[in-house]
């Protein structure tokens, strides 16, 4: 299985969506909702999509080094098959 | 308010402009409830699919229906997070697609006190 994170909002439905895709696969995975994040922990994880999507916007999935910005499910597909 | 009332309060004001809720309708509902998550977080209703910092003045831009919906339902026929669409885009059944964000980081960043 891949490694696999997503960093989301907890009110995206795009994010919403792209975790019950993975669900469905049964492809574990760790998320992040950004918004309910507070302070240093908030700037950190900030500062590290910001680095891998500079656009800043959600969700922003890793799939090992593989970066897929927004629920991309062709290309989430790829990268997980890959 | 739920989010039944918004829908109807939003739907045949938004229909005059040309914009018209997304034919997926579970998708409008939870799209609405999760503006009225960030009308009650925040005193305003920000775009559920961006990170508002709860400042009206530093979130005007993506207050829904967002500054950026315009362009959006223009050029791929829904806005960002798929809340809006035009009747061409609902007609045609065309597969929704990955919006990119227009909304400058800078943005994002400024309204959250980062550089």
């Amino acid at each position: 299985m891949k490694n696999v994170k997503i960093y989301a909002l907890s009110t995206c439905i795009h994010c919403k969506h792209c975790k019950e895709y993975l669900d469905e696969r049964g492809q574990p995975y760790e998320c992040v909702y950004v918004d309910r994040l507070a302070g240093e922990e908030r700037s950190e994880t900030i500062a590290s999509i910001k680095k891998v999507n500079p656009n800043l916007s959600f969700p922003t999935v890793m799939v090992g080094s593989t970066v897929i910005v927004g629920f991309d499910k062709e290309q989430l597909e790829k990268a997980l098959e890959d | 308010m739920d989010a039944k009332e918004l829908y109807g309060k939003l739907k045949d004001f938004q229909e005059k402009k040309g914009y018209y809720f997304n034919r997926d309708q579970k998708m409008v509902m939870d799209l609405l409830e999760m503006l009225l998550v960030n009308k009650e977080r925040y005193g305003h209703m920000a775009c559920p699919c961006r990170l508002a910092s709860g400042n009206f003045e530093m979130d005007r831009d993506i207050v829904c229906p967002c500054q950026y919906r315009e362009a959006d339902v223009a050029e791929y026929g829904t806005c960002f997070c798929g809340l809006y669409a035009s009747k061409e885009w609902n007609d045609e059944k065309r597969p929704l697609r990955v919006v990119p964000e227009r909304r400058p980081p800078e943005k994002v960043l400024a309204g959250l006190g980062l550089e």
